[in-house]
């Protein structure tokens, strides 16, 4: 055997199955066989990888090579023995790291940065996401050379594949010793949407070979993922914007009341409110939030909880709040943005709606609401009448003009059932937390971070409060107080575990053995 | 029509000699079963051969087939195909047939012991795509148990196109030989290699079907009834068996290829040795041209083997190392014996340094290999290549490696975006909350996915259509009723008798779930009898309703999946109806993966000749969501994921509706029969409207904006 024979270059494209990667590797094999290199792709088809994680692998043996004989493809990547690696998406960047394909001697990663989520991260009850922060670190440190930025989002920008700026960071990266007109005319010969294609790949190529270096790694332009040069702006109070003056009054408030490191939330709160509402309803905000900035607090945590959690709670979403933001203009603008209308195109939405006893009831007056409510024979008249799956044509004019009359109950908010309601829950939530102060700050952090709980619509919002009740309810038969910090904390994690509440229920049986 | 079209590659299958073929692995084997003269062939569909069947569609449309005399039949199972081969028992006709296994052998096995019985005239050669290791969606099995079984000899090429395509004209040629089928194993990745080969002339078959139609031939001998059974287990052993060594001595059927360190030496099967040798290469024991420094003996035919072959190549040889995937270790065993009735000392290392169980892969060889030449060559090992793996298991990757385990998360399959099958599992879902949770036999299918997150939907899987047998023993013994499902493929491939036409023999009482999505969807789309597209080579549009009413079934109910509320009222009615017997709900909507690749170029022309086209997708008001993604959890669709909120009030992800939604409408129906949350909502893009449009649009927006004016008038004083 001759020991000084040629190697083969060896590439191997990590993807989702359903995002291109074939198209990718057909591209690649035209165009080295382009340059007469003798190749072999291999990949697996099938329903293996429908939307699974899927690797194909390329092999491409130099013309000058094909002077030693046939050349014996492999049909596997072997880990430490790639030059080229392409990751369609952050997780599977990750992935091949983790399978050892990229290693700092030989390994150029080419990967893009966005994430598409795995049904695991994004069905959790919280947030379920992982960190693409270090891998994008990680990716960094293992590869001889990393390039690395939103694919996706130049894809959407050229109205292309992100095959094909996978594509054009590869010719870009010069990596393989392919010129840019190679890469090209294998776009060309496919000969599909060959313009959008050619357009990705210049978008992927302008990025890749313009990069700003961090070591001797070249990383990305504008994913802020990998941009940690560009600092925070500072936060101001706006205090010399044009604003109405009893805005400006309780913006005064929050600069002599709260402390600095927790003025942004409460403004944003403060915003939140005022908007769902009015100033009034802002100003009652602030005030809910005298009690929780007492010095003798030993950090701002409980302000801040407090704070984020009470915006939410007196901005619950009911018909007339949904009615309302989805009339506005902005709405539409944005609608209009995020399906790239161009002139000449026209569009219509339609709203899902399926308001229920319970939401009809919310926006009647408090008594009127109850008594319906407390009738079984009323609250399926009521069922009859509205309790239907409704889509509501919002720009056309009957379904417009219901929902801006069901905006314009806005100002009977305050005496409608729902409102009083909540009104009532929150003063109980509140004077709940306060109650454990001075003495028991963690377990007023415990008992504000519960109402994380309450989210949603409907049964969501339903089960979201039946947990948060029974952890209120737990905390009052509870004898000794030294661990209900634990108690509570492991209650609401436990009922964010899962929907069905097994969990939560094993918690509570736990609990309640250890009680009793 | 198939999920992926072949109809400019087809082309190449008219290739002749002097020209070379490019392309995929499975296109070569259908060029060279034309250059064998083969008159029929037939198959079943299931990666990692569905493309083979998809060439033979496209070749038999574009008339290709025709050309050179050849029937093709998309077989109704692995059986039927397996029984297609009877043609060549008495008549000197070459048949090829095509599956997956060990699932699709399995499935055959009935008609292949009785074709291996009596033995061929004609060569008959089974295409085997064995889905093993990496990529594959079944039990992890060997089709060489098979093999040996029923004596069919078993090939198992170099995978490169020329070894592959000799092989397939050599099956042929050794089928007749020795009056045996022979099976042509092709893995996973060798089915998808793309490479290239030099092609030959392609030849009509020596006797056609019409003429052995036209003179019929009849021998006793050739028929499984005693006494002919019990001479052809004789005939097997005494005939047939020395007949094929013959042959594949002759031929060089099995290869060496010499290295200098001849006191060991390497047996590989054909199909593992492209990945030895770059195992070897790493190794610094070889080049990337297949010269090596140790002797190696490539079984390009695992069974039956060759005991000269064999004890010749282990003479003067200290040891050997065994490199044979899968479990049991038969060609280890094999070959011990062999060498000790031959009175052989080599050595024989395999399942000692390899392991017995999962797939080689070249690091698995490499780490093997490594250890034999440790053993009994470590001077081999001096010159280990420096380009490899120098980065791996060092310190600084061990380091990186271990940050990143909780930042990776498994990425199974799943359901495609706007899939059909994902509504029937919501509706199960959705009644489970009400009914508690329920026995759920599954099937073979895309709609195994719902095993996984969100749905957790599905308790077993016991084959091919066979999810409504899966459930037989419930039935009667309680109020709460076992729900089966199973896919079209499934149903006509043998749910109809196995599952249908069984529960209302057995007067069973269950409910079964039939997907009836117009294509065998997971094997690629390929055309069934219920698919509603028409299709110039088959005959379609035969209703899975009228079939399960023919077998004697009562309840039946056809739901067009996406309707969410019908489904779950239909499936809550069977599940709880007074009324005896079996039941069946047919969910009907057609595979967005084909739909989409049939509309979507459809919609790109209308678009572009002016005319008025309106496209759906669904959006999440941002402001609207409150990031308990109970949607994500009903819905499962890649297309509805989540984002992190500008809002600094939400500390949950939001559910946001990527650019990939097409529309199907799951959501909008989610969040009415789940009553989740009223952010859901649907724009229709108008793409060249009338003039009607345009005006109505027109005075529309005046009046909106008009009030809109208004209240944002009073809005915006309080916005800071």
């Amino acid at each position: 055997m001759n020991d000084h024979s040629h190697h083969p270059i060896k590439l191997a494209i990590a993807a989702i199955g359903g995002q291109g990667g074939s198209v990718l590797a057909n591209w690649i094999v035209a165009t080295a066989e382009r340059r007469a290199y003798q190749v072999q792709a291999t990949s697996v088809a099938g329903v293996a990888q429908r939307t699974g994680a899927t690797i194909y692998y390329i092999e491409m043996m130099p013309p000058e090579g094909l002077v030693d004989g046939e050349p014996v493809f492999a049909l596997y990547p072997v880990p430490g023995d790639l030059d080229v690696v392409i990751a369609g998406e952050l997780l599977e960047a990750g992935r091949a790291i983790q399978r050892g394909f990229v290693t700092p001697d030989r390994t150029a990663l080419i990967a893009s940065s966005h994430r598409v989520y795995s049904t695991i991260e994004k069905s959790s009850l919280g947030d379920g996401t992982l960190d693409g922060q270090v891998i994008l670190e990680v990716g960094a440190k293992v590869a001889r050379r990393f390039v690395c930025f939103d694919m996706a989002q130049a894809a959407d920008h050229t109205q292309s594949v992100i095959s094909s700026v996978l594509l054009g960071a590869l010719a870009g990266s010069a990596c393989l010793p392919f010129s840019r007109k190679d890469y090209e005319a294998s776009i060309r010969a496919d000969g599909r949407a060959v313009n959008a294609s050619l357009a990705g790949f210049s978008a992927g190529f302008a990025q890749a070979c313009a990069p700003k270096s961090v070591g001797n790694l070249d990383i990305t332009l504008n994913d802020p993922l990998c941009d940690d040069t560009t600092p925070p702006e500072p936060f101001k109070l706006p205090l010399d914007e044009p604003v109405a003056a009893e805005i400006l009054e309780l913006v005064y408030k929050i600069e002599a009341e709260i402390p600095p490191p927790c003025q942004e939330l409460v403004l944003e709160g403060l915003r939140r409110v005022v908007d769902y509402q009015d100033v009034d309803y802002g100003k009652l905000y602030l005030s809910r939030l005298d009690r929780f900035h007492a010095p003798e607090n030993p950090d701002w945590r409980l302000l801040m909880a407090v704070a984020r959690l009470l915006a939410l709670r007196m901005s619950y979403e009911d018909t007339v709040r949904v009615a309302e933001l989805k009339t506005r203009p902005a709405r539409i603008r944005r609608l209009r943005q995020e399906v790239k209308i161009s002139a000449g195109q026209l569009l219509y939405t339609t709203e899902f709606m399926r308001p229920r006893v319970e939401e009809v009831c919310a926006t009647l007056p408090a008594r009127l609401g109850a008594y319906i409510l407390g009738s079984a024979r009323l609250r399926a008249a009521v069922s009859v009448l509205f309790g239907r799956g409704r889509k509501i044509k919002s720009n056309r004019l009957p379904g417009f003009l219901l929902l801006y009359l069901l905006a314009s109950l806005k100002r009977w908010r305050r005496g409608s059932y729902r409102f009083v309601q909540e009104d009532k829950q929150i003063n109980v939530w509140l004077e709940r937390i306060q109650a454990c102060l001075p003495g028991q700050y963690d377990l007023a952090l415990e008992i504000a971070r519960c109402a994380d709980l309450i989210k949603g619509y409907g049964d969501t919002h339903a089960r979201g409060l039946d947990r948060f009740n029974t952890i209120m309810k737990h905390l009052n038969g509870a004898v000794s107080t030294g661990d209900s910090v634990e108690t509570v904390r492991t209650l609401r994690r436990a009922a964010l575990a899962d929907e069905e509440g097994v969990a939560f229920t094993r918690a509570l049986s736990k609990l309640n053995q250890t009680q009793g | 029509m198939a999920e992926r079209s072949f109809a400019k590659e087809v082309l190449k299958l008219r290739l002749g000699a002097g020209d070379e073929f490019r392309g995929e692995g499975i296109l070569a084997v259908t060029k060279a079963l034309l250059q064998s003269g083969v008159a029929y062939v037939g198959g079943y569909q299931g990666a990692p051969i569905s493309h083979l069947m998809d060439v033979l569609a496209d070749a038999q449309k574009q008339g290709i087939l025709d050309e050179w005399g050849v029937h093709f039949e998309s077989s109704a199972s692995e059986a039927a195909a397996a029984a297609m081969l009877a043609a060549s028992v008495n008549y000197p006709l070459r048949g090829a047939v095509t599956w997956k296994s060990t699932v699709g052998t399995n499935v055959a096995s009935d008609a292949l012991a009785n074709l291996a019985s009596g033995g061929v005239t004609g060569g008959a050669l089974i295409i085997i795509g064995e889905d093993y290791g990496e990529g594959s969606s079944i039990m992890q099995e060997r089709t060489h148990a098979f093999a040996m079984k029923s004596q069919i000899w078993l090939l198992d090429p170099r995978p490169n196109l020329t070894t592959i395509t000799n092989l397939v004209e050599h099956g042929f040629s050794l089928s007749e030989a020795s009056h045996t089928p022979v099976m042509l194993e092709l893995r996973i990745r060798a089915c998808h290699v793309n490479g290239r080969f030099a092609a030959r002339d392609n030849k009509k078959p020596a006797m056609t079907l019409s003429q052995a139609l036209e003179t019929p031939r009849r021998n006793l001998d050739r028929i499984v009834l005693p006494p002919a059974s019990f001479l052809h287990e004789q005939e097997k052993i005494s005939e047939r068996w020395p007949a094929a060594v013959a042959y594949i001595r002759e031929h060089q059927l099995n290869e060496l290829f010499a290295g200098a360190a001849d006191q060991i030496g390497i047996v590989v099967q054909g199909g593992l040795y492209n990945t030895l040798l770059r195992a070897m290469a790493l190794l610094g024991c070889a080049d990337y041209f297949g010269n090596s420094k140790i002797p190696i003996y490539v079984l390009n035919v695992t069974y039956p083997l060759l005991d000269e072959e064999i004890v010749s190549f282990c003479r003067n040889k200290e040891a050997i190392l065994m490199v044979e995937e899968g479990q049991p270790d038969y060609l280890e065993q094999a070959f011990n014996t062999i060498l000790r009735r031959a009175g052989s000392d080599t050595a024989i290392s395999g399942s000692d340094l390899l392991p017995l169980a999962g797939e080689y892969t070249g690091q698995v060889l490499m780490d093997g290999l490594r250890r034999f030449l440790q053993q009994r060559a470590p001077q081999l090992l001096q010159n280990i290549a420096t380009q490899v793996g120098e980065g791996v298991g060092d310190e600084l990757q061990t380091e990186q490696l271990e940050k990143l385990v909780p930042a990776i998360a498994p990425r199974p399959p799943g359901f495609c975006t706007g899939c059909p099958e994902r509504p029937v599992f919501t509706a199960i879902k959705m009644l489970q909350e009400k009914m508690g949770p329920l026995h759920v036999s599954g099937d073979i299918g895309c709609h195994l996915f719902s095993i996984y997150p969100p749905f957790n939907i599905g308790n077993t899987t016991m084959g091919y259509g066979l999810g409504a047998a899966g459930a037989s023993a419930f039935d009667g013994q309680s109020n709460r009723r076992a729900i089966s499902l199973m896919g079209d493929g499934g149903f006509w491939h043998n749910g109809l008798t196995s599952g249908i036409g069984n529960a209302v023999f057995n007067q069973s009482d269950r409910l079964t779930i039939i997907i009836d999505n117009d294509y065998s969807a997971a094997t690629g789309g390929q055309d069934i009898l219920s698919s509603s597209a028409h299709n110039s080579t088959r005959s379609t549009r035969h209703p899975i309703e009228k079939a399960v009413r023919g077998v004697g079934v009562k309840w039946v109910r056809t739901v067009r999946s996406y309707n969410l509320q019908q489904m779950r009222a239909n499936l809550e009615e069977a599940l709880t109806t007074k009324e005896k017997g079996p039941k069946v709900i047919v969910a009907q909507s057609e595979c967005m993966l084909n739909k989409q690749r049939r509309v979507r170029p459809q919609l790109a022309s209308d678009i572009a000749a002016g005319k008025r086209v309106v496209r759906e997708r669904f959006g999440v008001d941002p402001d609207l969501c409150t990031g308990d993604h109970s949607c994500i959890r009903l819905s499962g669709c890649p297309s509805l994921s989540v984002k992190h909120s500008d809002d600094p009030l939400k500390t949950s992800p939001i559910a946001f509706v990527d650019n990939s939604c097409v529309g199907c409408g799951h959501c909008g129906e989610v969040a009415h029969a789940a009553v989740l949350c009223p952010s859901f909502y649907k724009t229709d893009i108008v793409f060249n409207p009338s003039w009607w449009d345009r005006f109505t649009a027109g005075y529309r927006s005046w009046i909106i904006s008009f009030l809109q004016r208004r209240s944002e008038k009073k809005r915006l004083k309080y916005v800071f």
